[in-house]
């Protein structure tokens, strides 16, 4: 028995079964959405690869693969591995991560602006920073504590005052709106009483930035979302049946209030790792499973797609942050927020002329 | 309450879909709301951070004379009132309008790049340009916020066909997202504009005089004929669009009356107070809530809803922090959300 085999049914798309243990465990491939997935995730090492290359030192790409591959020369093996290669992968592998926690999010809450602060996380982690930042001094792991535990206590209040014998998406969307509205308002006045270079600082936090990612943490982003990533692929399964109702998705079988809680919970896990590590960078988790959308061409958002558009367009925003005004360093949010809009609107354009 | 009461609850609540079912309930809602309307535009002339008493407030009004409190009253709160009751009644029913078209929950007036066009104008006045005066950022925010619509609409409407909601709201998150990230990219390199700017935008309504509302007035008196015209159309396009146009009205006329509504509406707003957009959020849904899903009555309600709620946000902010002050794009978050959630909790909320 072949491992994968076309589909017996027509879903009007091309379409494979992978098949495993003998018909235990069945799934059904987008070969499109796989095609798709599989070319950005090349370009996206292509970009990484000239990240790499570039910079106040110049190495060529063979340098820089040999380097890789522990064949250099000790000051390009440090340069390339110990200092440019932990900001570039954790670009790469943060920007997937957020596009799938966008993704699941959009789906969740069946809105193409829903985004893991649609349950007030981004704006209770800003406000956490903030108050570590400006009120306590702290350093940047205190920094890092504070918008985990800020973000994490504002989707849990918002998810607790939108529960109401369940949480319905439209009620989790208010509660949401309200929580955020407090906080950032909260955050404006933090923000207005600071002192100018505090504030300043925290804005830059605000923006999200990867200036000063080292190996440690490189290897600190990857076991969390080793765990994360699978979980997200394993529980959002059932995700095309909830985006059809509650009704609709119990009569075939889904605990819809148990799945969405557990969506939740890993969608909100993904971004407070990138949160956690390099700051609420912009924009990815909005655009990513919208731009992967109209790439593959599918009904809905999906989140192979999504992560390795997500994972591109962080890529190509890092290396635009260091490179287009060197030698300053543009944050890196303040760049995926604008080559995502203008690559977003040209999607718009181009999809709406055909 | 067991499964089954649940269901039969959430069925009633799905059949009232207002809180008022009948005309002369949703009247008599709407009375109520000006007289605490009311109420509220007397209060917020008699109430600052300088104590002054009745009768010398109510003095000031009918008979003026050139005393401190007398100069306070009237060249101070009550400009001060009048801005408040323009900006709301034109944040609120900005957002009444674009919920509507877009029947998204959550669009705000913002959506259409409203804000973020005036912010980055602003914000090129003071980086670039050098200029300081609020009443210099007026004019610059209103052009902003008009040449990011128009970029919107444009690239919402681009192919065949007119622009569809649905592209409408991404190409304004996408223009939005651009210009902000521009926006933050020169005040991080230019800390005297990000200090400027992080004043300008928790919003305020201190505007000394009547300048302000004067250049803002003309835009806001258009902006609420427009959206008067508009609010008939807009029960027929909730329906969809096929069955709208089925139903006689011309969808393409509505959509294009109401984009120009909103801009300026919220544009004129944002240009004069700064960008407090949570009061569009937020209004639209209680009155929906209030009074059910004739636009009509929900535009009614939201011209008088939405300054109740920013006066009494800036009445609050004069007082919580005497002498100082709180800017009242702060405060109005503080007062509106709590209501926000508690009405969303309390009942079955209604979709769009």
């Amino acid at each position: 028995m072949s491992l994968i085999g076309p589909s017996k049914i027509d879903f009007g798309r091309p379409t494979g079964i992978l098949n495993l243990w003998g018909g235990r465990l069945t799934q059904r491939l987008d070969l499109r959405a796989l095609l798709v997935s599989a070319v950005v995730v090349a370009i996206a090492i292509a970009v990484a690869l000239v990240t790499l290359t570039s910079g106040e030192f110049q190495i060529a790409v063979p340098e820089v693969v040999g380097a890789l591959f522990g064949q250099a020369t000790a000051k390009v093996h440090m340069v390339v591995v110990e200092w440019r290669l932990p900001r570039t992968s954790l670009a790469l592998i943060m920007g997937a991560a957020l596009g799938i926690s966008g993704a699941i999010f959009q789906s969740l809450t069946r809105n193409p602006l829903g985004s893991p602060d649609v349950i007030g996380f981004d704006s209770g982690a800003y406000t956490g920073a903030l108050i570590v930042i400006i009120v306590l001094k702290g350093t940047f792991y205190a920094v890092a504590g504070g918008a985990l535990l800020g973000g994490i206590i504002t989707a849990l209040v918002v998810y607790l005052l939108a529960w109401r014998g369940g949480v319905q998406g439209f009620r989790l969307i208010i509660v949401g709106i309200g929580i955020s509205a407090m906080l950032n308002s909260f955050n404006t006045y933090l923000l207005i009483r600071a002192d100018l270079e505090v504030a300043m600082a925290a804005a830059i936090w605000g923006v999200g930035s990867l200036n000063g990612m080292t190996l440690e943490r490189l290897a600190q982003v990857c076991a969390v979302l080793a765990v994360l990533v699978p979980a997200a692929f394993f529980i959002s399964r059932p995700m095309r049946q909830i985006e059809m109702g509650d009704d609709a998705a119990r009569s075939l079988g889904v605990n819809a209030e148990w799945t969405r809680l557990a969506m939740t919970i890993v969608g909100v896990a993904l971004t407070a790792t990138v949160t956690a590590a390099a700051g609420p960078i912009a924009f990815v988790a909005l655009a990513a499973p919208q731009i992967a959308m109209r790439l593959t061409k599918s009904a809905g958002v999906a989140l192979l797609p999504s992560a390795a558009t997500g994972a591109l367009l962080l890529g190509v925003a890092d290396c635009l942050a260091q490179r287009a005004f060197a030698p300053t360093q543009l944050p890196v949010g303040i760049v995926t927020i604008c080559i995502g809009g203008l690559y977003f609107a040209w999607l718009l354009m181009r999809e709406a002329r055909r | 309450m067991t499964d089954a009461a649940r269901d039969v609850a959430a069925r009633e609540d799905d059949e009232r879909v207002g809180l008022a079912a009948t005309n002369a309930q949703r009247g008599f809602w709407l009375l109520i709301a000006i007289g605490v309307l009311v109420f509220v535009l007397l209060a917020s002339i008699a109430i600052g951070s300088k104590d002054i008493p009745l009768p010398t407030v109510i003095d000031a009004l009918f008979n003026y004379n050139d005393s401190d409190d007398h100069a306070i009253i009237m060249a101070l709160r009550v400009p001060r009132t009048v801005l408040g009751l323009g900006v709301g009644i034109a944040l609120g029913l900005s957002g009444a309008l674009i919920q509507a078209l877009t029947r998204n929950p959550l669009a705000d007036p913002g959506i259409l790049g409203v804000n973020a066009g005036a912010s980055f104008f602003v914000t090129l006045a003071v980086g670039l340009f050098g200029f300081t005066s609020i009443s210099s950022y007026i004019w610059f925010a209103f052009l902003g916020a008009i040449l990011a619509t128009v970029l919107v609409y444009a690239i919402g409407s681009v192919g065949r066909g007119a622009a569809t909601p649905i592209r409408l709201t991404l190409a304004g998150v996408a223009i939005s997202a651009v210009l902000s990230g521009v926006q933050s990219g020169l005040e991080l390199l230019n800390p005297a504009t990000f200090d400027a700017m992080r004043f300008w935008r928790a919003g305020s309504l201190t505007a000394p005089g009547y300048d302000n509302i004067v250049v803002a007035a003309p835009f806001l008196a258009i902006g609420l004929v427009l959206a008067i015209v508009a609010t008939r159309p807009l029960n027929a396009i909730a329906l969809g669009d096929d069955l709208a146009a089925s139903l006689g009205a011309n969808i393409t006329r509505t959509r294009v009356t109401v984009v120009i509504s909103v801009t300026l509406l919220a544009g004129a707003a944002t240009a004069a107070a700064g960008p407090i957009v949570f009061i569009g959020l937020m209004i639209p849904h209680i009155a929906r809530w209030l009074i059910g899903a004739d636009q009509r009555w929900i535009a009614a309600l939201t011209i008088v809803l939405s300054p109740v709620l920013l006066l009494s946000a800036d009445i609050i902010g004069r007082v919580v922090m005497r002498p100082g002050e709180l800017q009242v794009g702060i405060v109005t978050a503080f007062v509106g959300a709590p209501v926000l959630i508690l009405l969303a909790r309390r009942r079955k909320v209604s979709g769009l």
